[in-house]
C-alpha cells in the first residue's frame, strides 16, 4: 500500500534510452519496480533494457496499461513530455528533469489541471515506497522498510533524513521528493496529506527550505488535520535574502518565507520543528514513544 | 540574470515597447557624439546621463571618487556631458543597493530627456511583470505612485497597488488591459497608448521568459506619450538555452568573481561572510550544512553545491575557491552518498589535498551513504590532518571543536 506507487505500479520511462534514463530505469528495475516500457520519440518498436520502447506515451498506456510514468527528458523538452503524459491518463507523473525554464511549468501545469492525474516535481528524486517501489534516483538501501513518511524538497536530505529515521530504529514507509522548483506539481501540504490518510504511516518528516508559502500553507492544514505527529525542519536559516541558494525556489523574496518564519508558523501548528538537520531522525523516535509533546 | 537598462530597453523595442530612446557609450568622446546626436534628433539640449550598474537608487547615489557626483544626471550642454561622463566612468557608484563597496561603472547610457512641458500633466507610474508562486500564475503588478521605491509603497499605501493576474497560456486580454489604463486615471490617447503599452509588455515578459520586468518610473509625458523610463529585466536563468542572444548578454563584471568561477567548474557558490568553509552535495543539504554550522558556533563561510557527480576534479575546486577567502577557518566536506560511492569521494579528497599541499586549517570530511565505512578508512589511513565523522551529528561536534579551538 502506502501512496503514490507500490509494487502493482506500471511505470514507463520517458527518456528512456538516454544515459539518465538508461542508468536509472536500471537501478529501479534491480530495486524491484515493475517497469513496463518506456518512451523515446523516433525509437518505438524497438527493446531497451528488455523492455518495449514506444515512441509516444498513449502507445506505451495503451499497450501496457502503465500508470506511472517518470521523466529523465532534457529541460527544454520536459514540460512538453509532463503534458504527454497527462493527455495519455497517466495517474502519477514524476519528473526528475533539473533546469526546466519557469513560464515552462506554469504552462504545464495549466494544462494538467484538467486532466485525472498527480504530477511529482520537477526537480526531485521521485518518490520511493520502501520495499516495494522505487520511482526516482534515491539510493534504494537507505530506505529500509518502515512507517514513516516523508516530504521533502531536496534530495540528498530526504536521503539524510530516511538514514536518521532508520538509525534511530524506525523505517519509512513512503519517502516523495517534491522537488526544489518555483512551481512544483505537488504541494508540501498536497503531500502531506496523502501521508496523514495512509494507514502504514504513523509518523511524517517534513523538511522544506527558504521561499515561497507551502511549508506556512501545510502547517495550517495539520493544525486542523493532525492525526499523527509530525516532525519538520526548515533548510536555509543561514541563507542570506534574495540570493539563490541552489534550487530556482530557494530564494527569500520578504518577511514571510525566511526560515525563521517558517520554522515559527510550523511550531504554532503543532509541528515538532527542530533547529539542527542532525537530529530529524532522534526527535521522530522520540516523539513516537511519548517522549515529546508538541 | 540581470541586464542593463540598455540591454533591457533594446530588447523591449522588439516587441514594440515604447522606450526612453537613448545610446550606451563607455568613452567620454561616445558620450559627448551620442548627446549631440540626441539634442539634434530631439530638438533639444536636454539629456539624461545614466550609469549602467545592475542596482537600483542610481539617482541617489554617490561615486565614492567624486563624492558630490550622482549616477542619474540631466545634462543642458557638451560640457556637462563631458564633465558628468569624466566622473562616472570607470569610477564606483554606491548606491542603497550596492553595498558600501559600490560597483565600477563601465557603461552610461545617454538618454532623451522626456520631461518637457505640453498640453497635459506628466504622470510617472510603476509597473511590474512577476510570477505569483502563490497562484502559479504571472501577474502585473502596477501603481500610480511611480518613481519611488515601490516596497513603501506597498508598505505605507498597500491600496495604491494593483494586481492582475494573467492565465497562464493566454495573452493578456483586452478588458484587462483596459481595467490597468483605467485604474491609472488614463483617458483619451494615453489610455490607448497604455492599453498598447502593457499588452506589449506583457508579451515581452513571457517571450523573453523574464523571472522579473519592472517598469519604474512608467511615464506619461506631457504629449500623452505612455513608455518606459527606466526597466529592471532579470531572465530566467533556465531559459537561457534558447536565447543565445540573451545569454550573450551577460555581464560577468557584474558578478563575484568567485563565484563565476565556480560557475566554470559546475559547482553552485554563494559567498557569505562566515569563518566556515562548506562543500556539500545538493542545495537542500548544503543549506542544513550552514545551519549546522551556524548552530555549532560558528558562521558559513559559503554555500557550496557540488551536485551529483562529487570527484576529484570537483573537491579540488571546491577547495580552491573556498580557500581563496582569508576568513576561512575550517572547511567541512558532507557528502551523502547514494549514487556517488564515499570511497571514491575520499580518494578524491585525499587526491586534492596532496595536490593541493599546505592546507593550514582544519578540515573535517562527513561521508555518509553507499560505502561510508570504507570512506572512513581511507581517511584515517591516509595520514593526513582531516578529521572523519559518519554521522552529522558528529560531525557538528567537529565543527565546534574547531570553531572553539580558534
Amino acid at each position: 500500500m502506502a501512496v503514490l506507487v507500490n509494487k502493482d505500479s506500471k511505470v514507463i520511462v520517458q527518456g528512456f534510452t538516454g544515459t539518465e534514463g538508461t542508468f536509472h530505469a536500471t537501478q529501479m528495475i534491480e530495486y524491484g519496480t515493475n517497469v513496463v516500457g518506456g518512451v523515446t520519440p523516433a525509437k518505438g518498436g524497438t527493446t531497451h533494457l528488455d523492455r518495449p520502447v514506444f515512441n509516444t506515451v498513449q502507445d506505451a498506456v495503451d499497450t501496457t496499461g502503465a500508470d506511472v510514468s517518470i521523466i529523465f527528458v532534457p529541460p527544454a523538452f520536459a514540460a512538453d513530455a509532463i503534458m504527454e503524459a497527462a493527455d495519455a491518463g497517466v495517474k502519477v507523473i514524476i519528473c526528475i528533469t533539473e533546469g526546466i525554464p519557469v513560464q515552462d511549468m506554469v504552462k504545464a501545469r495549466e494544462f494538467i489541471r484538467s486532466r485525472d492525474c498527480r504530477l511529482i516535481g520537477p526537480n526531485c528524486p521521485g518518490v520511493i515506497t520502501a520495499g516495494e517501489a522505487k520511482v526516482g534516483i534515491m539510493p534504494g538501501f537507505i530506505f529500509v522498510p518502515g512507517r514513516i513518511g516523508i516530504v521533502s524538497k531536496s534530495g540528498t536530505l530526504t536521503y539524510e533524513a530516511a538514514d536518521q529515521a532508520v538509525k534511530a530504529g524506525l523505517g519509512i514507509s513512503t519517502a516523495i521528493g517534491i522537488g526544489g522548483d518555483p512551481i512544483i506539481g505537488t504541494t508540501t501540504r498536497e503531500a502531506v496529506e496523502l501521508l496523514m490518510n495512509d494507514p502504514e504511516t504513523d509518523g511524517i518528516i517534513m523538511i522544506g527550505e527558504i521561499g515561497g508559502n507551502m511549508e506556512a500553507e501545510a502547517a495550517h492544514w495539520l493544525k486542523e488535520n493532525m492525526r499523527k505527529p509530525v516532525v519538520g525542519f526548515i533548510a536555509g536559516q543561514t541563507a542570506p535574502a534574495g540570493r539563490r541558494m541552489g534550487h530556482a525556489g530557494a530564494i527569500i523574496g520578504g518577511a514571510d518565507d525566511t526560515a525563521a518564519a517558517k520554522m515559527k508558523t510550523m511550531a504554532e501548528c503543532g509541528i515538532h520543528v527542530v533547529a539542527s538537520p542532525a537530529n530529524i531522525g532522534a526527535t521522530m523516535a522520540k516523539v513516537l514513544k511519548g517522549e515529546l509533546v508538541a | 540574470m540581470n541586464l542593463h537598462e540598455y540591454q533591457a530597453k533594446e530588447l523591449l523595442k522588439r516587441y514594440n515597447v515604447p522606450t526612453q530612446e537613448g545610446v550606451a557609450v563607455s568613452s567620454v568622446d561616445e558620450a559627448i557624439n551620442a548627446y549631440k546626436k540626441i539634442s539634434v534628433d530631439n530638438g533639444t539640449k536636454f539629456a539624461v546621463i545614466k550609469a549602467q550598474i545592475h542596482a537600483g537608487g542610481r539617482g541617489k547615489g554617490r561615486m565614492i571618487e567624486v563624492p558630490d557626483q550622482s549616477g542619474v544626471v540631466v545634462v543642458k550642454n557638451a560640457e556637462g556631458v563631458e564633465n558628468a561622463a569624466k566622473n562616472i566612468l570607470g569610477n564606483t557608484l554606491v548606491t542603497i543597493q550596492t553595498g558600501p563597496a559600490g560597483k565600477k561603472v563601465s557603461k552610461l547610457l545617454i538618454a532623451q530627456d522626456m520631461y518637457y512641458d505640453g498640453p497635459s500633466e506628466r504622470k510617472e507610474f510603476y509597473m511590474s511583470v512577476l510570477m505569483d508562486r502563490a497562484k502559479k500564475q504571472n501577474v502585473i503588478m502596477y501603481s500610480t505612485e511611480g518613481g519611488m521605491d515601490i516596497e513603501e509603497v506597498a508598505h505605507n499605501t498597500p491600496d495604491k497597488i494593483y494586481k492582475e493576474w494573467v492565465k497562464p497560456g493566454f495573452p493578456l486580454q483586452g478588458f484587462q488591459a483596459r481595467k490597468i489604463a483605467f485604474n491609472l486615471g488614463l483617458s483619451g490617447t494615453a489610455f490607448k497608448n497604455m492599453v498598447k503599452f502593457v499588452s506589449n509588455l506583457y508579451d515581452a515578459y513571457v517571450g523573453l521568459d523574464c523571472s522579473m520586468l519592472e517598469i519604474n518610473p512608467l511615464f506619461k509625458s506631457a504629449d500623452d506619450k505612455i513608455l518606459a523610463v527606466d526597466c529592471k529585466m532579470d531572465v530566467d536563468d533556465n531559459s537561457l538555452m534558447r536565447h543565445a542572444d540573451l545569454a550573450d548578454m551577460r555581464d560577468k563584471s557584474e558578478e563575484d568573481p568567485t563565484e563565476v568561477e565556480a560557475g566554470e567548474h559546475n559547482l553552485n557558490y554563494v559567498k557569505l561572510d562566515g569563518n566556515v568553509g562548506c562543500m556539500v552535495n545538493g542545495a537542500g543539504l548544503a543549506m542544513a550544512t550552514m545551519d549546522m554550522i551556524k548552530l555549532a558556533g560558528g558562521e558559513p563561510a559559503n554555500f557550496l553545491d557540488v551536485g551529483g557527480s562529487a570527484n576529484a576534479q570537483t573537491v579540488e575546486a571546491g577547495f580552491r575557491i573556498i580557500m581563496k577567502d582569508p576568513n576561512v577557518k575550517a572547511i567541512l566536506i558532507n557528502i551523502f552518498g547514494g549514487i556517488v560511492r564515499c570511497d571514491r569521494v575520499a580518494a578524491g579528497v585525499i587526491e586534492a589535498y596532496n595536490k593541493l599541499g599546505n592546507i593550514n586549517i582544519p578540515i573535517i570530511v562527513r561521508l555518509q551513504g553507499t560505502n561510508a565505512e570504507a570512506a572512513k578508512e581511507l581517511i584515517v589511513n591516509s595520514g593526513l590532518k582531516v578529521q572523519s565523522a559518519i554521522l552529522l551529528s558528529e560531525a557538528a561536534q567537529l565543527v565546534q571543536d574547531a570553531v572553539n579551538a580558534n
